[in-house]
């Protein structure tokens, strides 16, 4: 009698194992864990106001961020102009908005860039071991080693300042971090036996480490993304504002902060300088919850 | 006639030792030191010894997942045509691959944790021509049911299956292409013994329905006694002892089989031997000791064992072939 309801009771508890852990799929237990971290989710929240507010600008703001209005200059925050007019009366709130576009451009698109090149290289090298890898290894080391500051400043003297030079820079000196870390998963990850399994029925080395090892390699990968995109955002503010970032006519969050050398400006006029300070430090705080959330729910040693 | 399917002859694998900023080489791991070995078709040849003796090196020497630094792998196709793997091509090996496959110790590495079982299955299934999607669901689905699992489960993540049904899935990915040979590497080691005994039963079951060959790796001789046909004692790189596995258990020639024999737990009291415990730890296989490998820790050794390495010379117990690599056995040479 006992023993049989004993057993009845194993077999619901069984039952409802099976249910529960054929259910749950691996890709919502990183979701539920991402969700739970409060600022990650708060991050996330700004960081895609920001940016879906950048990429509507112009139904946000009836000015146009390079007209130049004489009659309004300096103005400080009002109605009409939420954020005030710069020295030449052009919105600054309109330019905070179209500012974000090139720089979150400039940011995430050097950070993916770079990471496709260092994921393309690190896990090949990384892979295939030898004396590709050691060439590799070689190269990156110089591009790491090589000042970023001097390398701008080559570039810009050569080629002059432009959008797409200052990304190149960022990509040349950004992707010997990513294809570090690609290169350290594959190491670990191509001794694991399924990939000796894989490599026991010939499979091509294209098919192995790009298709099936590369999506374990992948969670690193993507924080250093989200990190990378935060640091190059600040280093294009910077080199902007030194005025060797992107030619001072296009509207970039660093190119408007640039007008605060003036030491009249920044003494007298705050709002040309405030708001946007104020956003890029958000906007990259944001980023940076955001790599910390997807750190700690990727990681399968915090895994509970 | 018992015919071979692979012959292994002088199979050396050095692994290189590197050191200091440089990276070089300082010397070199004797992992697989000179191998002899008839596999023939149809059996199940054990390969016995300590931790770190080579023997899974060996098993990947024969597949080349490692490839070895000297020596020749031949397969015997069942008609008789000899192919020597070792010189081949890499794209070459293909048809070879497909003939020789191998089933991994560690479940909890064998399975791609971010695929299907049917996701990471299907792609060695397309490069052997099996092109349309049905027909390999279909193949999975059999092997899966072969195995006792239910097909369905091919389209689940490896983490929703325990240790048992994982090695299970390892054995159906061995199987998927129709193999000749399976090198089962401590197939079953990191199983719980009640689980193990069901994954053994399972590997003979097939053995016998698709008429496959084993080179069955263990360091637990207590299992081989019942499994195996023959059984191969390795030390240090090299095989030392080869004979019918019930003569290793009954006319042990070698002084380290009759060790790790006398290792075994025995449950019958009555046949307790005494157990011989063997001194110091394995020899580090980047500096072997000189002469017989296995005198620092040999309870039988004498002068000549510190000088002259023994070779592996045949003998005969019971009937049986029986090839041993020791100076001290008195029974007469046969060639
Ligand atoms: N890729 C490698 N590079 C360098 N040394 C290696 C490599 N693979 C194995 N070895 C060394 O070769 C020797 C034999 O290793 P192997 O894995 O074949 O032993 P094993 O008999 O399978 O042991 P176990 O029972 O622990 O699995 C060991 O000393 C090991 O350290
Ligand atoms: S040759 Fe000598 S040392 Fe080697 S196993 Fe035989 S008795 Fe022992
Ligand atoms: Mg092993």
């Amino acid at each position: 009698m006992a023993k049989s309801s004993l057993d009845k009771k194993f077999d619901q508890i069984r039952k409802r194992e099976e249910e529960k852990t054929f259910s749950t799929k691996k890709r919502s237990r990183i979701v539920n864990k991402f969700l739970n971290n409060r600022l990650a989710v708060l991050g996330l929240i700004i960081f895609t106001i920001i940016i879906l507010a950048s990429i509507f600008a112009p139904l946000l703001s009836p000015y146009d961020p390079m007209r130049v209005d004489l009659r309004s200059m300096r103005q400080p925050p009002s109605f009409d102009h939420w954020f005030g007019t710069d020295s030449t009366g052009r919105d600054v709130f309109t330019r905070v908005l179209f500012g974000g576009r090139v720089s979150i451009f400039i940011g995430l698109g050097s950070a993916i860039l770079s990471a496709v090149v260092g994921i393309a290289v690190g896990c090949y090298a990384g892979y295939k071991g030898g004396w590709i890898d050691v060439i590799a290894l070689r190269i990156s080391e110089i591009f790491m080693s090589f000042p970023q500051i001097i390398l701008v400043l080559l570039l810009v003297s050569i080629t002059g300042q432009s959008l797409f030079n200052l990304m190149a820079i960022f990509i040349l000196t950004g992707w010997g971090g990513m294809y570090r870390l690609a290169r350290a998963r594959m190491l670990s990850l191509r001794e694991e036996e399924y990939v000796q399994a894989l490599r026991s029925f010939g499979l091509s080395t294209f098919t192995i480490c790009y298709k099936h090892m590369l999506p374990n390699a992948l969670s690193p990968i993507m924080v250093n993304i989200t990190l990378s995109t935060a640091m190059f955002i600040l280093t294009e503010a910077g080199l902007s504002f030194l005025g060797l970032g992107v030619p001072l006519n296009i509207p970039t969050w660093g190119n408007i902060l640039n007008v605060a050398q003036d030491i009249l400006i920044l003494q007298n006029y705050w709002w040309m300088w405030g708001p946007v300070g104020i956003v890029i430090s958000v906007f990259v705080l944001c980023v940076n919850f955001i790599g910390d959330g997807l750190r700690d729910s990727t990681d399968p040693s915090q895994q509970g | 006639m018992k015919k071979e399917i692979l012959k292994l002859r002088g199979v050396k694998v050095h692994f290189p030792v590197q050191a200091g900023v440089f990276n070089r080489v300082v010397g070199h791991v004797l992992a697989v030191d000179g191998v002899d070995l008839d596999i023939f078709r149809g059996e199940v040849l054990g390969l016995a010894g300590e931790s770190g003796c080579g023997k899974t090196t060996l098993g990947k020497a024969i597949l080349r997942l490692v490839e070895p630094t000297d020596g020749e792998v031949k397969y015997i196709s069942q008609d008789d045509d000899e192919t020597e793997l070792t010189s081949l091509e890499k794209k070459d090996m293909d048809p070879f691959r497909k003939k020789l496959q191998i089933v991994f110790q560690d479940p909890h590495s064998s399975l791609n944790p971010s695929f299907t079982i049917f996701g990471s299955l299907q792609d060695p299934l397309k490069k052997f021509g099996i092109k349309s999607k049905e027909e390999r669901r279909k193949i999975i689905g059999d092997l899966l049911e072969a195995v006792n699992m239910r097909r369905e489960y091919m389209d689940r993540y490896p983490h929703e299956f325990s240790g048992g049904q994982r090695q299970r899935i390892g054995i159906v990915r061995a199987l998927c292409l129709e193999p000749e040979l399976i090198v089962c590497d401590e197939a079953v080691s990191a199983l719980d013994v009640s689980i193990q005994a069901q994954v053994l039963k399972l590997l003979m079951q097939l053995k016998k329905e698709k008429n496959l060959t084993y080179l069955f790796i263990t360091h637990d001789l207590s299992v081989t006694e019942y499994l195996c046909d023959r059984i191969a004692v390795m030390y240090l790189g090299r095989i030392v002892e080869l004979c019918a596995s019930e003569d290793l258990y009954n006319n042990t020639l070698h002084p380290y089989s009759e060790a790790l024999i006398s290792a075994i737990p025995v449950a019958d009291l009555d046949k307790q031997t005494k157990r011989i415990v063997l001194e110091g730890d394995v020899p580090s296989p980047v500096n072997p000791p000189k002469g017989c490998p296995f005198h620092p820790r040999c309870p039988k050794a004498t002068d000549i064992c510190k000088t002259e390495v023994p070779t592996l010379k045949k003998y005969s117990t019971n009937g049986n072939e029986h090839y041993a690599s020791c100076h001290l056995i008195d029974l007469p040479e046969i060639s």
